[in-house]
């Protein structure tokens, strides 16, 4: 927690009175929902032969529970930032575990995820990078205009976040690509993309870089206006640098989000990751090669972006937790 | 004085000044004159306009009718200017309002270069003598957070006067203060008063306003109600509303 509580408690873990009742749930659910008929149950076949029906699914709750009650009683002795790395591991590694049970043919994947990566890949980070661009120009903009006194740019700020938030990203994407050519304006699937992802996401910032501009408050324009500071200085260097301690951690959301919107892109026959997962699998039906490899890209680009987001917010932050 | 500083405009020339929240009336036909060097006092009870009447000389807040001029200028909604007579004065808020995103001596230092246009060494070096004379130089690299109250508003007042103002408001600079801390910003304004500054200050501390005003305004309800010097205003004020403030404060 951020502002702890000074008395140290016990960790709740430790104590029987939670440990030994979350023992117990954790086995009744096992037993409810059956585990031994799944991959489970196999599992622990190997240990317990011949087994079957009742007698399986008890012996995998206990086994199961077992491991469960062992890997805290472990993890509860670590040091707290180990703890944290060991639990996520550990996750990871059930996740990795459940796609490997799909029979996977690696070397399908082998074959294939060159092209995935060169072209998949790079046209979604294209995209995406290029739309997060044009979007926090938006959002700035949108703002700012929300925030001024201008009749003529409130009106048409309102009305684009009204509008872009209000309409689904798939709709935005066939309304440009299809809607304009009616206009005599064809527009190329790719710029439909970036424009579309940073139409609709600009429309969300804009609410998060307004939300960020009005926590500031008002002393802090006074002060700065009272020094003879321009508007442009006073936005700039005083009052983006203070908001952006409350607009990072949702625009990290909103990059993270758009990243994976951006397969979206594909219905309009772009050949970004999405794309190329969904059709490169399908000439030798190995969909699932695909789809599991391409999921797993997109994993590992939102924890860069997970981790950027946690660097510019510590920057940002120092003052603050001085 | 000399010849060129007596035919020179008054620091401050409000005439015929109007100010309405919607149908409240907050500032009526306020004329007051400050000369350069001169250092006045402005008191009242709380709403009674005379954080409105400072605020306006800066344009922090607007009027509906009269007129403002500052050092000769005359105050217009005009951009240009209203950073011009900015740059002229300074001012220190009730709740200091340092940057808390900066350091102690960016704070004094990003407004140097920003508004005076000054090289980044020379902004530091003003900072650090400005900062010196509020005898707070040691956290110059602090935050404003890590400072106690005294010493942030002691910060501001450098910041302020760093940027070498004509003259410089203060909107109850000690308000905001524990009772400790107070002594060491009323110092640091004496230090100012001492070297010659140009002076509006609203405040209820009227030891400050009896050591060093030259004249003390008595406001109620938007209106200048009476005015004088310390010792004549607080020994033998005029009205009965003048009497029961003081009485107030004074107790």
């Amino acid at each position: 927690m951020h502002y702890k509580d000074n008395i140290d408690y016990p960790p709740m873990l430790t104590r029987p009175a939670v440990f030994v009742p979350l023992l117990v749930a954790v086995f009744a659910a096992l037993c409810w929902f059956q585990a031994g008929d799944g991959a489970l149950g196999r599992l622990v076949l190997g240990l317990v032969p011949g087994a079957e029906g009742n007698t399986l699914n008890l012996a995998t709750a206990a086994c199961v529970t077992a491991l469960v009650g062992f890997n805290i009683f472990v993890v509860m002795r670590l040091p707290l930032r180990q703890q944290v790395w060991l639990v996520w591991a550990e996750l990871a590694a059930l996740i990795l575990l459940f796609f490997y049970s799909f029979d996977l043919s690696f070397a399908f994947i082998q074959r294939k995820i060159g092209f995935l990566i060169t072209q998949g890949l790079l046209t979604t980070l294209y995209i995406s990078a290029v739309s997060i661009f044009i979007a926090t120009l938006l959002a700035l903009m949108g703002a700012i205009a929300k925030l001024s006194s201008n009749g003529i740019a409130q009106g048409i700020a309102h009305f684009y976040t009204s509008l872009f938030r209000g309409l689904p990203l798939l709709m935005q994407i066939y309304m440009i690509y299809l809607g304009l050519p009616q206009l005599g304006y064809v527009v190329d699937a790719v710029p439909t993309g970036i424009a579309a992802l940073s139409l609709c996401y600009g429309a969300y910032m804009t609410e998060i870089f307004r939300a960020g501009i009005e926590s500031i408050p008002k002393g802090q324009w006074e002060a700065a206006r009272a020094l003879g500071m321009r508007p442009v200085s006073v936005m700039t260097r005083i009052i983006l640098p203070q908001s952006m301690r409350v607009i990072i951690p949702p625009t990290g959301n909103q990059f993270i989000s758009m990243l994976k919107d951006s397969s979206l892109v594909s219905v309009v026959g772009v050949w970004e990751l999405m794309y190329l997962a969904r059709t490169q699998g399908q000439t030798e039906f190995r969909h699932i090669e695909m789809m599991v490899t391409a999921s797993l890209i997109y994993w590992l680009m939102s924890i860069v972006l997970e981790l950027a987001q946690k660097r510019i917010e510590t920057h940002f932050n120092k003052a603050a937790t001085r | 004085m000399s010849l060129a500083q007596d035919t020179a405009p008054p620091a401050i020339q409000i005439t015929g000044l109007n100010k309405w929240y919607g149908v409240l009336q907050v500032l009526h036909d306020v004329n007051l004159t400050v000369a350069r060097g001169e250092r006045l006092v402005i008191c009242g009870p709380s709403g009674s306009g005379k954080s409105t009447l400072i605020r306006t000389v800066n344009a922090l807040e607007g009027f509906q009718s009269g007129e403002i001029k500052v050092a000769g200028i005359r105050l217009t909604r005009d951009q240009s200017v209203v950073e011009d007579i900015r740059r002229r004065v300074g001012m220190v808020f009730q709740q200091f309002n340092l940057f808390p995103h900066l350091t102690v001596l960016e704070n004094c230092a990003l407004p140097l270069r920003l508004v005076r246009g000054l090289s980044a060494v020379e902004a530091r070096d003003r900072s650090m003598h400005f900062l010196s004379k509020v005898r707070i130089p040691e956290q110059a690299t602090k935050y404003p957070a890590q400072l106690s109250g005294g010493q942030q508003q002691r910060v501001a007042i450098a910041r302020a006067v760093a940027m070498q103002p004509e003259l410089m408001l203060f909107d109850e600079p000690t308000s905001a203060l524990d009772p400790e801390m107070v002594k060491e910003v009323l110092d640091v304004m004496v230090a100012l008063a001492d070297e010659g500054m140009t002076m509006a200050v609203v405040t209820h501390e009227m030891g400050f306003a009896r050591q060093v005003a030259d004249r003390v305004i008595f406001m109620d309800a938007g209106r200048i109600v009476e005015q004088g010097q310390p010792t004549t205003f607080f020994s033998t004020p005029k009205s009965d509303r003048t009497r029961a403030f003081l009485q107030q404060v004074l107790h």
